[in-house]
């Protein structure tokens, strides 16, 4: 856990990049904000001010932080992936290993900030979206850790490749609701999401799994996430005695990279790339990269970099990995990619099966496609590094739950 | 006077409310709904509303985004929606005709083009349901210079603190969404709009519509009778939809059937009287 006096000095720099969003949700004054039904934003209104109280609150964040310990499992070690570091034979690469999280991935450090949340307000019945199900998975755990109703909503395509994580689901006691509109992935599990909130305001709590969704979501899940980046920051003191050099994080909606990015925002020396899913190729026309190869449009209640047409209809994304699949992106990431804060960079659907097969050869690490995402980049960079960069790949999940995705694309029959 | 505020004037002097039903342009075909709009007049459409199609209409029911993704199979663009209302206001020039979608083909499109476009081809208001008055700076000077209303949704979460602030960005009329939730799924009751009138009116001037969640003709004159208008879109999307052949094609009973529901619709809204609301 970082310092909460040091984290106080970060945003009371003048300068800080870590500021952000102002009172209105925007970050850099262009994205983000609350772009919601009337109905919604009395809701939105009263979460921020119950959010700010808690974070307020030292016994909420006590809370917190014993939930964080004693049932995700926190802190994630920081590992050195020496095999994989000699094999590529370049910059000196660590693994976050936020896949050894309880369920499985980062997704749980958010969602627990949140459930305790959604208890202080006095909310009965939990809606989530899901795309690779992580994020429904852990919402569900926590449901069954403080016996609330839970309904998952996610699309049919998604149910439909992610087959484990639905029965774990539902084992734990969540209803899952597969969503058929649009492609059937994470976009639509989200509209079907704000549907179901906004008909049920009076006993519902919408569990937003990522940094994106209006004010105050992407702020909110960003500082839960916050943890990674704090307890790197730590590790890699201790272990190198100085900052990494470069940070490396597969992008979705941006949570598990916002997370261990945000901490070193203002640390300028430290190199920070998110690997957003680049599907078939960025120019392919079958992609998830919406900050490489989108506008700036309004879309779930917030404005960021969208895949869309030149009628500002929103595109199918396209990823082999559910979790990617996603034609927005957090708005933080928008505004630090046009800052040039962050780099934004994309992998290929092959290039993370290669990077999955790496990772576990090397390291006994079977990660989650999302994060073989970054490990391909990061695989792709380090050999053309000195071998004093310090790199950080953020190992965001395992992948336990992608090996029949996986095999099919192996052309194993399991 | 705008066309908006014309409308309502009369109708006042009449003594009842207004029907506004909602058709979703481009469904099932630009043709058909062309058509269906220029023909809403006479089955007793006092004002329109037009949706434009989005691809994410997180906001409406199952029907309306059906209609949507019609609307956009069958080549929807704003472009098009404009170009349509222009051809109907050849033969019109009275009907109010709102635009009601959301923001991000706007944004797309340009907000102060198509404020100038949209006013040009006889739109009168705009309803973008994801853009409160937090964030609509964007839009409001743009629309203010064209001469479009901002047409303003309250909710029944709508505290009566928040009420003032939404309405100080509103022109046109206030659109009251009667229930929690989306598009064409519930109904509120009588004694509901009853109550939540007053709060309106102690809050502005503007007319008020109700809608969501009117469905028949009784429901339709209760709400004109309570508020100034009833807003009818799922109920007659449905009727549309019956009526598509296998292909999703319109057929000889698409016009006349959503137009005789229309025209049920349109007699209890002039039969019922309007009440102290
Ligand atoms: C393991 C894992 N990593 C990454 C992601 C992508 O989400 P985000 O970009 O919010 O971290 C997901 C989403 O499901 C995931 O399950």
């Amino acid at each position: 856990m970082a310092d909460p006096a040091e984290q106080h000095s970060a945003a009371a720099q003048p300068n800080s990049l870590r500021h952000g969003p102002d009172e209105r949700g925007h970050f850099g004054g262009r994205y983000g904000g609350r772009f919601v039904a009337e109905t919604l934003m009395p809701l939105l209104l009263e979460l921020n001010t119950a959010y700010d109280a808690a974070k307020a609150d030292p016994a909420f964040q006590k809370e917190l932080d014993f939930y964080l310990r004693d049932y995700v499992g926190r802190p994630s070690p920081l590992w050195f992936a020496r095999r994989m570091t000699e094999e590529l034979g370049g910059a000196k690469i660590y693994m976050k290993r936020e896949e050894l999280n309880h369920t499985g991935s980062h997704k749980l450090n958010n969602v627990m900030g949140q459930i305790l949340l959604a208890r202080r307000m006095g909310r009965t019945r939990i809606v989530a979206e899901t795309g690779a199900g992580q994020h429904g998975v852990a919402t569900a755990t926590v449901c069954a850790l403080f016996g609330m109703q839970c309904v998952i909503y996610m699309g049919a395509t998604d149910v439909e490749r992610q087959k484990p994580n639905v029965f774990r689901m539902r084992l734990l006691g969540a209803e899952v609701v597969p969503v058929t509109a649009g492609a059937g992935t994470l976009k639509d599990a989200m509209n079907e999401a704000m549907r179901d909130w906004v008909a049920n305001i009076a006993d519902t709590y919408f569990l937003v799994g990522t940094v994106a969704g209006p004010h105050p979501y992407p702020a909110m899940v960003r500082d839960f996430q916050s943890v990674i980046g704090e307890e790197t920051k730590e590790q890699m003191q201790a272990q190198e005695g100085r900052l990494p050099d470069v940070i490396v994080a597969a992008i979705g909606g941006g949570s598990n990279a916002m997370g261990i990015f945000h901490p070193f925002l203002d640390d300028a020396s430290v190199r920070l790339i998110g690997v957003e899913a680049a599907g078939h190729g960025l120019d392919s026309g079958k992609t998830a990269a919406s900050i490489e190869r989108g506008r700036p449009g309004v879309l779930h209640g917030n404005r960021t970099y969208l895949l869309q047409n030149a009628d500002g209809q929103i595109d199918e994304a396209h990823s082999i990995s559910a979790g990617l699949d996603y034609p927005g992106v957090g708005p933080e990431h928008s505004w630090l990619s046009d800052i040039g804060r962050a780099e934004y960079v994309g992998a290929t659907d092959d290039e993370a099966l290669k990077a999955f097969q790496l990772c576990t050869r090397t390291e006994g690490i079977i990660p989650a496609l999302e994060s073989a995402h970054a490990i391909a980049y990061a695989a792709k960079i380090a050999p053309t590094l000195p071998k004093e960069t310090l790199l950080v790949v953020n190992i965001s999940g395992r992948g336990d739950k992608d090996i029949f995705t996986v095999a099919e694309h192996l052309g194993v029959k399991l | 006077m705008s066309r908006i505020a014309a409308r309502f004037k009369t109708l006042a002097a009449q003594g009842r409310g207004a029907l506004i039903p909602y058709l979703e342009a481009f469904d099932p075909d630009l043709e058909t709904s062309l058509a269906l709009l220029k023909a809403m007049p006479a089955a007793g459409a006092d004002l329109i509303e037009v949706g434009m199609p989005f691809s994410d209409p997180s906001a409406d029911g199952p029907v309306i985004q059906l209609a949507a993704r019609r609307g956009l199979k069958a080549g929807a663009t704003l472009p098009g929606v404009l170009k349509m209302i222009a051809a109907f206001r050849e033969q019109d020039q009275e009907t109010p005709v709102i635009l009601m979608g959301y923001l991000n083909p706007v944004e797309a499109y340009g907000h102060a083009r198509f404020c100038t476009d949209a006013a040009k081809a006889g739109v009168d208001g705009l309803i973008l349901v994801d853009l409160p008055p937090e964030e609509a700076d964007i839009l409001e000077q743009p629309a203010q210079d064209a001469g479009l209303d901002i047409i303003r949704l309250v909710a029944p979460t709508t505290s009566d603190e928040r009420l003032r602030y939404v309405l100080s960005h509103a022109s046109g009329f206030v659109y009251y969404v009667s229930i929690t939730g989306i598009t064409g799924t519930r109904t509120a009751s009588a004694e509901a709009l009853q109550e939540a009138l007053p709060r309106l009116r102690a809050a502005t001037d503007l007319p008020v519509a109700i809608g969501f969640g009117i469905r028949t003709p009784e429901q339709a004159a209760t709400a004109a009778g309570i508020a100034d208008g009833a807003v009818v879109a799922s109920a007659l999307l449905s009727t549309l939809a019956d009526t598509l052949d296998a292909e999703g094609k319109a057929t000889d009973q698409t016009l006349p059937r959503v137009l005789n529901q229309i025209k049920d619709l349109a007699a209890a809204v002039r039969a019922g009287e309007k009440k102290a609301g």
